[in-house]
């Protein structure tokens, strides 16, 4: 027992190197942004930083990249279920349920430049459906304007790895679902309507609003699909980001870019937050 | 409250190339416990499901209380069911999962007859714990409190005890068999373990295949097996050769009579072990091979010529029998099945 | 006789149908779409199968590919060599230090990439001052952005097998901890490790943000750029690109499928990526 405490000594040696790299790499840049964000150029502490961040325009992108994530989320999370729930219509250990929970697992990744150059060859102004539209059916899908560069048409891009996502996180809730609750239901004399109203949704309520979580923080921290894809002006946080981050001209942009960033944090944080909270819920109904 | 008769008639159901249903045919009478056993893929849970309306039957009919329900969808047929386990509604109280079904009825006095039924089941101070809470037997009151909750007018067990440790299972067993009674309820239970079948129903039907080989009282079915098969499933048997002449067979020195008659001279008769008594004798010509100690009834195995015996004896006798002492073995005369 | 139960799995076949239908359509239009809009000029794709014609032609587009096959590679070499003998030894001897690990390795997901560029700022300031400004020096940023999902992977086959039994049985036995982890450890976690090292490959071949903003190239930014000037071929090496992804991610659900038959109790390594991009 005497020679514990040394070996406790040594025993944290052999996790130092892990520690020192993620001081370096994780820590230090996590500071830098947290200590950047109160502070003024000449290295004193200030907080008009974050006193900026009520300016107008960032106050706009912060409310842009809300609804933009919002209702990415909201349409990726009611697709997403649905589709989860037709997987589980279908035998667990089939063909169909394998093929599209592996595609999803695929789907999901598939963000950033490559989905832009997707979006641009589909409903670009030379896609493959905006042309065909055109040629075959007389309709212009953009006789209103562009919108495919801008927050609908981010919407409609998003959406296409949040459905996938949620696919992935809500079906193991939908897994939980036992087929006894049904039939005791119905034994009761409940209507399928009843089942759904009284059993199932308050059951996966909980869950559905976590992975909904999940996608809202997805599409927040979401940059380089809106990178590639906006190039005229920056409607959201991260392109915000982007601009404070790489336009020399501006003094005191830097550290602003810090304030937005720590702003994109905190929000990432209680929603991840919640959905933990509303994961450990699910995982006593449903484990 | 008294029950009312269930008839089960010509019910066929098939997956695939199993017959799951073979033309079942089961009347249940009011008030009636009715216990199906079998081995697994029987279709005894088939059979239970299709009465529930949880299953469809390829062919054949349902009735209640002479009432054709076949058509009816299961939350129209007012059946009462537990499940073998994890039926519980997590979300809900345990007080809300018994209230249920009579909330979905829109019972105004929905709460107190709750009460009463978590009373029947001796849970009445664990109203507002959750069923997470709960240990599986204490699960499984729930869950009988709630499919009784609603009155149903068939109460349908689908192996509620399999789930459960061993002393809990015969304790919630004696318990489901004095609740049955005091409310009446025709009862049908479905079971793979046949001591539990033969505890606590009225009538026991044992299926096979989709059929029922044999249906009556628990005593009939242990002492007159109508097949070889009910004499095998229901309790462990000896299998023993001896020749037949004319309704009675010759089984290690020891005449039985036949339940039924055999056409073949030399059969092999199901003798159950504790037809079977075994005692020291220097010159007898058996020997003990093991003797198992397993509570007031041990085992003891003894080898007679090339055949291998299976007997009970009192435990007190086990000293008296060790491994390699020679014996006698001798049969009751009562009636035997062939196989 | 066509029963209520047959009813509902008719009515539920029709609605599985539907919605895989609609969605499908959803799904696959883009692909299709992408490999119309690569085809309308019939040189792109045998050009891109000629490498040295590939290179001559578009140079940046070829350091971009080359960059990233080395960021991915070394990638998964540092987050291996980092992350599995941590992994291992805080199980075997710092049970109390599991959760700060842990903790420290899931923090990248509620730090988006964007956010973690903010402050990889100055360090890669010291970066280049002391290594050059090389795209290779990215797979530091890398390393930690793939953290939380490589160590889940790791975790959930270290949790599969006892590793302090097969440690103190290994032990006993008279070996040193380099035959531990080598020998008994290691060749148990094999298809954990596998999974973590795909997933880590497909995540850094899909990398943008960090590479683009700290001015360094890798294929996204290659294909980013290359849109600019082509748009025929920055959207066939897009669908390359893709289909690369695709194969990796499907081997790597090929490798957790046998794990999992392999008698491993529920070990799922559902790949959930909060950050996309």
């Amino acid at each position: 027992m005497a020679t514990r405490p040394r070996l406790r000594g040594t025993a944290l040696l052999g996790t130092l190197p892990f520690f020192a790299y993620v001081t370096i790499f994780l820590i230090i840049p996590t500071l830098v942004v947290v200590i950047g964000a109160f502070a003024s150029n000449d290295g004193g502490a200030t907080l008009e930083n974050i006193k900026a961040l009520g300016d107008a325009y960032i106050l706009d992108a912060f409310g842009r990249s809300i609804l933009l994530s919002a209702i990415s989320a909201l349409v990726g999370a009611v697709l997403g279920a649905v589709l989860a729930y037709a997987l589980v219509t279908a035998r667990s250990d089939g063909i169909l349920r394998r093929t599209v929970t592996a595609a999803a697992g695929v789907l999901a990744q598939f963000g950033g430049v490559t989905l832009a150059f997707a979006f641009l060859a589909t409903i670009g102004l030379s896609g493959f459906v905006t042309t065909f539209f055109q040629d075959h059916l007389g309709v212009d899908i953009y006789s209103g304007g562009v919108w495919l560069f801008e927050l609908p048409g981010l919407t409609l891009v998003y959406t296409y790895f949040q459905i996938p996502l949620m696919v992935i996180v809500f079906l193991p809730a939908l897994d939980g679902i036992r087929p006894q609750w049904r039939e005791a239901t119905e034994g009761l004399g409940g209507t399928t309507w009843q089942y759904w109203t009284k059993v199932a949704g308050p059951l996966l309520g909980p869950a559905f609003l976590g992975s909904a979580l999940l996608l809202f923080a997805n599409a927040f921290s979401a940059y380089a699909t809106a990178a590639a894809l906006v190039s005229q002006g920056n409607p959201i946080v991260p392109l915000q980001i982007r601009s404070a981050l790489t336009s020399e001209v501006v003094l005191g942009q830097a550290n602003l870019g810090k304030a937005m960033a720590l702003g994109m944090v905190i929000v990432v944080s209680v929603v991840m937050g919640l959905y933990t909270l509303l994961q450990k819920r699910t995982a006593k109904w449903l484990g | 409250m008294t029950g009312v008769a269930v008839h089960l008639k010509g019910l066929r159901r098939t997956f695939g190339s199993v017959h799951a249903l073979d033309d079942l045919d089961l009347s249940i009478a009011p008030g009636e416990f009715i216990a199906l056993l079998g081995p697994s893929g029987c279709g005894k849970t088939t059979a239970l499901r299709v009465l529930a309306g949880l299953e469809d039957a390829d062919s054949g009919q349902v009735l209640v209380d002479g009432q054709d329900i076949t058509p009816l969808p299961a939350n129209k047929r007012d059946m009462g069911m537990v499940f073998q386990a994890y039926s519980l509604f997590p979300h809900l109280s345990v007080v809300d999962n018994v209230r249920f079904g009579l909330k979905l009825r829109g019972r105004v006095k929905a709460a107190s007859r709750a009460g009463d039924m978590l009373d029947l089941v001796g849970l009445g101070t664990h109203a507002d714990r959750f069923p997470h809470q709960l240990s599986g037997g204490q699960q499984q009151r729930v869950a009988l409190a709630r499919a009784l909750a609603i009155e149903p007018r068939v109460l349908l067990l689908d192996e509620p005890l399999s789930a459960l440790d061993a002393k809990v299972r015969v304790q919630l067993r004696d318990e489901i068999r004095r609740i049955q009674t005091e409310v009446g309820t025709t009862t049908l239970f479905v079971t793979h373990d046949q001591e539990e079948a033969l505890a606590v129903a009225d009538r026991v039907g044992v299926m096979r295949a989709g059929r029922l080989e044999q249906l009556a009282p628990p005593a009939e079915i242990y002492q007159a097996p109508a097949s070889a098969f009910v004499a095998e499933f229901v309790g462990l048997s000896n299998r023993l050769p001896g020749t037949v002449t004319g309704d009675e067979i010759e089984v290690l020195g020891t005449r039985l009579p036949l339940i039924a008659p055999s056409g073949s001279k030399d059969a092999t008769a199901l003798v159950r072990p504790e037809s079977v008594t075994v005692e020291p004798d220097p010159d007898g010509p058996g020997r003990v091979v093991t003797s198992s100690f397993l509570g007031p009834i041990s085992k003891v195995t003894v080898m007679v010529g090339d055949v291998l015996v299976v007997a009970q004896v009192a435990s007190d006798r086990l000293p008296t029998l060790p491994a390699g002492a020679p014996v006698k073995v001798t049969l009751q005369p009562s009636p035997v099945a062939l196989a | 006789m066509a029963g209520v139960i047959a009813r509902r799995a008719r009515k539920q076949r029709i609605f599985r149908w539907a919605v895989l239908v609609v969605l499908g359509v959803f799904f696959l239009l883009p692909l299709a779409a992408m490999v119309e809009f690569s085809t309308r000029d019939s040189r792109t794709w045998p050009l891109l199968a000629d490498w040295p014609e590939l290179s001559a032609t578009y140079p940046d587009l070829a350091d971009g590919i080359l960059a990233s096959l080395l960021q991915a590679a070394l990638t998964a070499v540092l987050m291996l060599v980092l992350l599995v003998p941590t992994a291992v030894w805080v199980r075997l001897r710092l049970p109390r230090v599991r959760r700060l690990v842990e903790f420290l390795c899931l923090l990248p997901l509620t730090i988006p990439a964007i956010v973690l560029v903010v402050g990889l700022a100055p360090v890669y300031a010291w970066v280049n001052y002391f290594l050059g400004g090389s795209s290779v020096t990215l797979v530091f940023a890398y390393t930690v952005l793939v953290l939380p999902y490589a160590y889940r992977a790791i975790d959930a086959g270290l949790s599969a097998i006892d590793v302090k039994t097969l440690a103190e049985a290994a032990r006993s036995m008279g070996s040193g901890w380099a035959t531990v982890m080598g020998k008994v450890v290691l060749p148990n976690i094999r298809s954990a490790v596998l999974s973590a090292a795909f997933l880590t490959v497909a995540l850094v071949l899909g990398e943008y943000t960090i590479a683009s903003l700290l001015n360094r190239t890798n294929l996204q930014v290659a294909i980013a750029f290359l849109g600019k000037s082509s748009a025929t071929m920055s959207v066939a090496v897009s669908l390359t690109a893709l289909l690369l992804a695709f194969v990796l991610l499907l081997l790597l659900s090929l490798v957790g499928e046998r794990k999992r038959k392999a008698a491993s109790p529920a070990v799922s390594s559902t790949v959930t990526k909060e950050s996309a991009a």
